[in-house]
C-alpha cells in the first residue's frame, strides 16, 4: 500500500501541515488495509453499478425557465464587483 | 398529555377539531425546546419568529376550512437542507455563514403541505459520521441518557422528535443516517428507496446514495410524511418518475402472511440484549400470522468496505466545490473527519487506483444488489437489528477513523442497493436505552415495510414510552 500523502493532499487541495499529514497518512493506511478485503470477492465477470434504480440518460426539455436573479446568486460571495464574483488572478502577464 | 407530545395524526385531529390552535401547538414546542435544549443541543438554528408567523398563517387557513397534510404541524429540518433566507451550515464551519437563496425541494414540499418550521437540526458535519460528534458546533445528546450519543448523522433530528421538541423531523440518510439515530433514540426512521424523494437542495454527501426521509413518533406519521415528500422532481435527474402510493391509506389494509427473511450474519457480533429483543419481535410477527424464514444474505462486513470506498470517493468529488469563492469559507475550514474522507476519496479516484478501488466497489455493489434481488424472490421483507449496539457513550467516535462505517454495518448493504428501510423501537436494554429493529423491502415497496412495521407497533407499547427529561 504505497502512496505519497503530500501528493494526495495536493490533489485534494487541502492545506495540511506536517503533523496532520502524518496522522492522515496513518489513518489512510489503516482504512486501505480494511477495504482490501474486497479482493477476496471475484468480480472479473461483474458489471459495475452506479445507478441502482435503472434510470439512464435523463434529460430535460431544452426550454428556458426562471432562474435565480443575479443578486441572489452572488449574495453569499465574500467579494463581488458589479454583480460579478471577485477572484484572485491566476494568470501572469507575459514579460 | 402535553401538546408537544402529540404525533402528527393526533395533532392534526386536534387542529381540525379546533381543540387547540397551531399557534398554541407551536408555542408549546418552542417552550419545550427552551426547557430541554440546554441539555440536548438538537438544534443549530432556531427560527422562532418565522415559526410563530407560519403558525398564525396556518390558523387562518384552518379557520377557513383548508385541509393540508401538515397544516399547522411544527417540524424540524436537518441542517443540510437548503432553506431560503435561513442559515444552512450542514454543521460545518465551512458553511457557518451560508444563507441559501432557495429552498430544497423537500423544504418546499413540507411548506406547501402547511408545516411550521421550528429550525435546523444538528448533524455530523457534512453528514460525515454516526454520532453528531463530528459537528463543528458540538455533539447532540441522547434524551434517554445525556451521557450517551444520539447517533447520526441525523442525530439532532432524532433527538428533536424523541424529546418532543418537534412533532416530526426531516432527515437524510446515505447509509444509516436516518435509521441509526432513530434506533438509538427510540423513534421511527424511514429511509425511502433511492430516488423516491428528491435530493435537490440537499447538501450532497455521496450522490449515488443520499436519500431524504422522515423521523417520526409513529409509523403512521412516517407514512403521512412520505406522502408529502415522495415524488418525481425535474430538478433531480436521479429522482424516480414512478408514481407514488397513498402510503397512509395502504397502512389500513393489513398485509397478511408476509414472509420475513432473517440472515445470521445480521445477528453476528450484535449485543445479546438486541438479539433477544429482535427475536422476541419475530415471535410477535409469527403470532400475527406471518412466516419467518432463514435466508443467507451477503456478509455485511464486505458492505462496510464497499460503502467506505463509494462514499469517500463521492465525498471527495462533492466537497471539491467548497473553495470559499462563491459562498462559505475556504478549504482550511474543513474539520478532521471531512479531511480524512476527502483524502481517501481523492486517493481512490486518482490515476492508477480507480479500477482497484471505486470500480471494484461498484462491481461488488452489483453483487449486493443481485443478492437482495434473489432474497426477495424467497421473502417479502428482511428484518434485523438496526445497529449492533444501543447508544454508545459520548466520546466513542473519537480516534476511530471508521466509527460511522462500522456502527452502520447492518444498514450499509440495503443503502448500497438503494432499498427502502424503516427502523422502529422493539424494546429497551437493561440500561433503559431504546433498541432499534429494521425492516427492509424491495425497491419502491415503502408501503409494504410501513405496513409490516405498523402491525408490530399496533401490538406493542414501546412507542408510548417517553424519556425522563
Amino acid at each position: 500500500m504505497e502512496f505519497d500523502i503530500e501528493h494526495v493532499a495536493k490533489l485534494a487541495n487541502l492545506p495540511l501541515d506536517e503533523k496532520h499529514l502524518e496522522i492522515l497518512g496513518k489513518q489512510l493506511t489503516e482504512t486501505l488495509l480494511y477495504i482490501d478485503r474486497l479482493n477476496e470477492i471475484p468480480t472479473e465477470k461483474v458489471e459495475p453499478t452506479s445507478q441502482v434504480t435503472g434510470l439512464t440518460n435523463v434529460t430535460r426539455d431544452d426550454t428556458v425557465s426562471a432562474s435565480l436573479p443575479q443578486e441572489a446568486a452572488v449574495e453569499n460571495a465574500p467579494a463581488t464587483h458589479n454583480g460579478y464574483i471577485v477572484v484572485d488572478a491566476i494568470l501572469e502577464e507575459e514579460r | 398529555m402535553k401538546l408537544y407530545e402529540l404525533t402528527i395524526s393526533e395533532a392534526s385531529k386536534g387542529l381540525q377539531e379546533k381543540k387547540f390552535s397551531s399557534s398554541e401547538l407551536t408555542s408549546a414546542c418552542l417552550e419545550r425546546i427552551r426547557a430541554v435544549e440546554p441539555k440536548l443541543h438538537a438544534f443549530v438554528t432556531l427560527t422562532e419568529e418565522q415559526a410563530l408567523e407560519q403558525a398564525q398563517k396556518a390558523d387562518f387557513l384552518l379557520g377557513s376550512g383548508e385541509v393540508r397534510p401538515l397544516l399547522g404541524i411544527p417540524i424540524s429540518i436537518k441542517d443540510n437542507f437548503c432553506t431560503s433566507g435561513i442559515r444552512t451550515t450542514a454543521s460545518s464551519n465551512v458553511l457557518r455563514n451560508f444563507v441559501p437563496p432557495y429552498d430544497a425541494t423537500v423544504v418546499r414540499l413540507i411548506t406547501e403541505a402547511g408545516a411550521v418550521s421550528l429550525g435546523k437540526t444538528n448533524m455530523d458535519a457534512f453528514a460525515h459520521g454516526s454520532s453528531t460528534e463530528t459537528s463543528d458546533f458540538g455533539a447532540s445528546r441522547n434524551p434517554w441518557n445525556i451521557e450517551r450519543l444520539p447517533g447520526g448523522s441525523s442525530g439532532g433530528a432524532a433527538v428533536s422528535v424523541a424529546a418532543d421538541e418537534a412533532i416530526a423531523a426531516v432527515g437524510s440518510e446515505t447509509a444509516g443516517s436516518i435509521r441509526q439515530p432513530a434506533g438509538w433514540c427510540g423513534v421511527v426512521g424511514l429511509k425511502p428507496t433511492y430516488g423516491r424523494v428528491s435530493r435537490y437542495g440537499l447538501i450532497a454527501m455521496a450522490s449515488s446514495l443520499d436519500s431524504p426521509g422522515p423521523i417520526t413518533k409513529s409509523v403512521e406519521d412516517a407514512a403521512l410524511m412520505l406522502e408529502v415528500l415522495a415524488g418525481h422532481d425535474s430538478m433531480d435527474a436521479t429522482s424516480s418518475p414512478l408514481p407514488t402510493k397513498p402510503y397512509r391509506k395502504l397502512l389500513k389494509e393489513k398485509r397478511e402472511n408476509v414472509t420475513i427473511g432473517i440472515s445470521d450474519d445480521y445477528f453476528e457480533g450484535v449485543d445479546p440484549e438486541i438479539v433477544t429483543a429482535v427475536q422476541k419481535a419475530l415471535r410477535e410477527f409469527e403470532r400475527l400470522g406471518h412466516t419467518v424464514k432463514q435466508i443467507k444474505l451477503f456478509d455485511p462486513q464486505y458492505a462496510i468496505a464497499v460503502y467506505t470506498i463509494i462514499q469517500r470517493s463521492e465525498v471527495s468529488s462533492n466537497l471539491a466545490r467548497y473553495d470559499g469563492i462563491r459562498y462559505g469559507f475556504g478549504r482550511d475550514a474543513f474539520g478532521e473527519e471531512a479531511q480524512r474522507r476527502i483524502m481517501l476519496g481523492t486517493y481512490s479516484l486518482s490515476a492508477g487506483y480507480y479500477d482497484a478501488y471505486y470500480a471494484k466497489a461498484q462491481k461488488v455493489r452489483t453483487l449486493i444488489v443481485e443478492d437482495f434481488a434473489n432474497a426477495f424472490e424467497e421473502v417479502d421483507v428482511v428484518i434485523g437489528p438496526t445497529s449492533p449496539s444501543t447508544a454508545l457513550p459520548v466520546g466513542s467516535s473519537k480516534n476511530h477513523p471508521m466509527f460511522g462505517e462500522v456502527s452502520d454495518a447492518l444498514l450499509e448493504p440495503s443503502s448500497i442497493a438503494g432499498l427502502p428501510g424503516i427502523s422502529i423501537c422493539c424494546g429497551f436494554s437493561k440500561e433503559l436505552l431504546p433498541i432499534g429493529m429494521q425492516v427492509i423491502g424491495p425497491y419502491f415497496m415503502e408501503d409494504l415495510i410501513l405496513n409490516v412495521a405498523n402491525q408490530y407497533e399496533q401490538v406493542t407499547e414501546w412507542s408510548n414510552r417517553k424519556p425522563d427529561l
